[in-house]
């Protein structure tokens, strides 16, 4: 390497910070935009109108997404029930007994499978609820949502037992706990914290997701009655109203994506103020 | 208090469960990919090879082929990779080497923001906001100082694969940016210190002991941010316009894979439009597949290497 002269070697170093410092105001300026359009457009359409009222016809002042918010609840909801569980408990198959092939295998399948686009998922919900139940479903929605969490949360939860000291499951072994008792009472529970800050996350994630929904839950105008009927869900709806011509629609979109953003924050905020309490 | 036998058949029976939902993760993705071949059946079988060399979809005459989306799909990611790693990098480099540490983590932490936010959302402001700025202000622009390159020819529709290349190195970046820090941060201290030592500018200790560490771990959060730029579905349909057309301009409408799903899916006609659809899905899935494979091997290597490295 050829000797280089300090000024030049110091002019290059103030270059490449400059350089890094401007990539990081353009990456993180989006941000505000984003934020700042969010907020200025949809707090004028938040009242209490809209967390109660369904979408009125474009033209007719007011109207809210009601439907949306519940029918996401309760998607999301059923999606936890089903998806958690396995996903939680998976991952204490990996922490207890997993140290051979299969468990690395598991792992990486997981992480690819978190990887693949969620559309994805939506048509194998359609094919395997959709067409044998024969219509779109609240059922075949949270289908598609918990297979979208079960590979989140088995990570996020297995990351979280590995930090459980080996000593105190020893502990309880040690007093002669079954070891299934033990990983119930013992290492699950010491994780606790640490697991729901992974499912607020897992929540967060799917609270957002739009294309899995598109031809399972399919949306809904009204409220629906029955979870074999096509339900409402509120990020359906801000994308339906967002292509759509109409500014009343384009008014509960705005307003739609702040509710959800607030949702998100909050839940995620609720995540790292847990995460931060550790136990040990 | 349990009896051996009671506790053993504890034992086993919560093995057994334990394993059971594990496994799930395997039979998921099985059952995925066995679902949308065995749906792309017909498809496949009419079509052949045509259905990704020819661009005609008419599902009115029952002839599909999907070159257009490939080629949208294709484009779009590829563009906004390469806009999107310079930045990634960069902020990762910022948030990692030059901040002071709580800069950093405040700026990491608007990273993870950025990368929560629901595709839909950036749609929702794709569309409203950025697609009429970039028909009023930057493709008219382009067109009169660049319109002599093929790139920029053409009218000003806002809507366009300019577009969407803007919205998914936006919506990348964060992804990019958070696994770069990570990897960034695996780098051992004192390769960092005696680079230092030996006189280095910090740049130069970056150039000479942070990136050669990390590039396989920089080229594995790259392939995951190009995979999630493929599947991106919600934000690209809402500001591409949907046309499937090959146009070398990128002021012109294009159409992704995920687009032509999330549009077209759920009011199949015939059962060979919806399966000329699963196809697509099919292809998509072997694509995210083969590039989510690669980049978890490179990242996994990374991190393993460091876990019983030096330092």
């Amino acid at each position: 390497m050829t000797l280089r002269s300090i000024t030049v070697r110091r002019a290059s170093n103030l270059t490449a910070t400059l350089l890094m410092g401007a990539a990081t105001i353009l990456v993180l300026l989006p941000l505000v935009i984003i934020f700042y359009h969010i907020i200025k457009m949809g707090i004028s359409s938040i009242n209490l109108g809209f967390f109660t009222n369904i979408p009125q016809p474009p033209g007719e002042a007011g109207g809210g997404m009601a439907n949306g918010i519940a029918g996401s609840a309760i998607m999301i909801g059923m999606a936890s029930l089903a998806g958690l569980p396995v996903g939680i408990f998976g991952a204490v198959y990996l922490t207890e007994y997993g140290t051979g092939r299969l468990s690395s295998a598991i792992r990486f399948c997981a992480d690819i499978l978190s990887g693949i686009p969620s559309i994805i998922t939506g048509m194998v919900a359609y094919s395997l609820l959709v067409v044998p139940l024969k219509g779109f479903s609240a059922l075949a929605g949270s289908f598609a949502l918990s297979l979208i969490m079960v590979p989140i949360v088995l990570r996020t939860t297995e990351e979280q037992l590995k930090m459980v000291p080996a000593t105190l499951r020893e502990a309880s072994l040690a007093l002669g706990v079954p070891l299934w008792r033990t990983s119930i009472k013992v290492t699950l529970r010491s994780a606790l914290t640490g697991i729901i800050t992974g499912v607020l996350l897992a929540i967060a994630r799917v609270a957002g997701e739009t294309a899995p929904l598109l031809f399972t839950a399919l949306g809904n105008q009204f409220w629906s009655r029955k979870l074999t009927e096509p339900m409402a869900a509120l990020p359906l709806q801000i994308f339906n109203f967002a292509i759509s011509p109409y500014e009343d629609w384009h008014r509960l979109a705005w307003a739609g994506a702040l509710v959800l953003v607030v949702l998100m924050f909050g839940l995620s905020l609720a995540a790292r103020w847990l995460g931060r309490t550790k136990h040990f | 208090m349990n009896t051996t036998t009671t506790k053993k058949y504890g034992d086993r029976i919560f093995r057994a469960i334990t394993l059971l939902f594990a496994l799930s993760i395997l039979i998921i993705l099985l059952v995925m990919t066995v679902e949308m071949v065995s749906e792309s059946l017909p498809s496949l079988r009419k079509f052949g090879w045509g259905f990704i060399t020819g661009s005609d979809w008419d599902a009115v005459h029952g002839s599909f082929a999907a070159l257009p989306y490939l080629y949208g799909s294709v484009v779009s990611s590829i563009l906004a990779i390469l806009l999107a790693t310079p930045l990634s990098v960069g902020t990762a480099l910022f948030i990692t080497e030059l901040a002071p540490h709580k800069v950093g983590a405040v700026t990491a932490s608007l990273v993870e923001l950025l990368a929560a936010i629901p595709s839909v959302i950036y749609g929702l402001w794709g569309i409203l906001v950025m697609t009429p700025w970039l028909q009023s202000t930057v493709e008219p622009f382009m067109i009169e100082h660049f319109g002599f390159l093929p790139f920029f020819r053409g009218a000003p529709y806002g809507v366009s694969m300019l577009a969407a290349v803007c919205i998914l190195m936006i919506m990348i970046v964060p992804i990019i940016t958070s696994i770069t820090k990570e990897v960034l941060m695996a780098v051992p201290s004192s390769q960092k210190e005696a680079a230092i030592a030996l006189g280095a500018t910090r740049w130069e200790m970056i150039r000479i002991a942070v990136l050669p560490y990390g590039r396989s771990g920089i080229l594995g959060a790259v392939i995951l941010g190009l995979g999630r730029a493929i599947g991106e579905t919600m934000a690209v349909t809402m500001v591409i316009g949907n046309t499937p057309q090959i146009s070398l301009s990128l002021l012109s409408p294009a159409y992704t894979m995920p687009s032509v799903i999330a549009n077209e899916f759920a009011e199949t006609t015939t059962k060979l439009h919806a399966s000329a659809l699963m196809e697509i899905g099919l292809i998509l899935l072997v694509v995210t597949l083969i590039i989510n494979f690669m980049a978890r091997m490179l990242l996994w290597s990374v991190t393993r290497k460091w876990k019983g490295g030096v330092a």
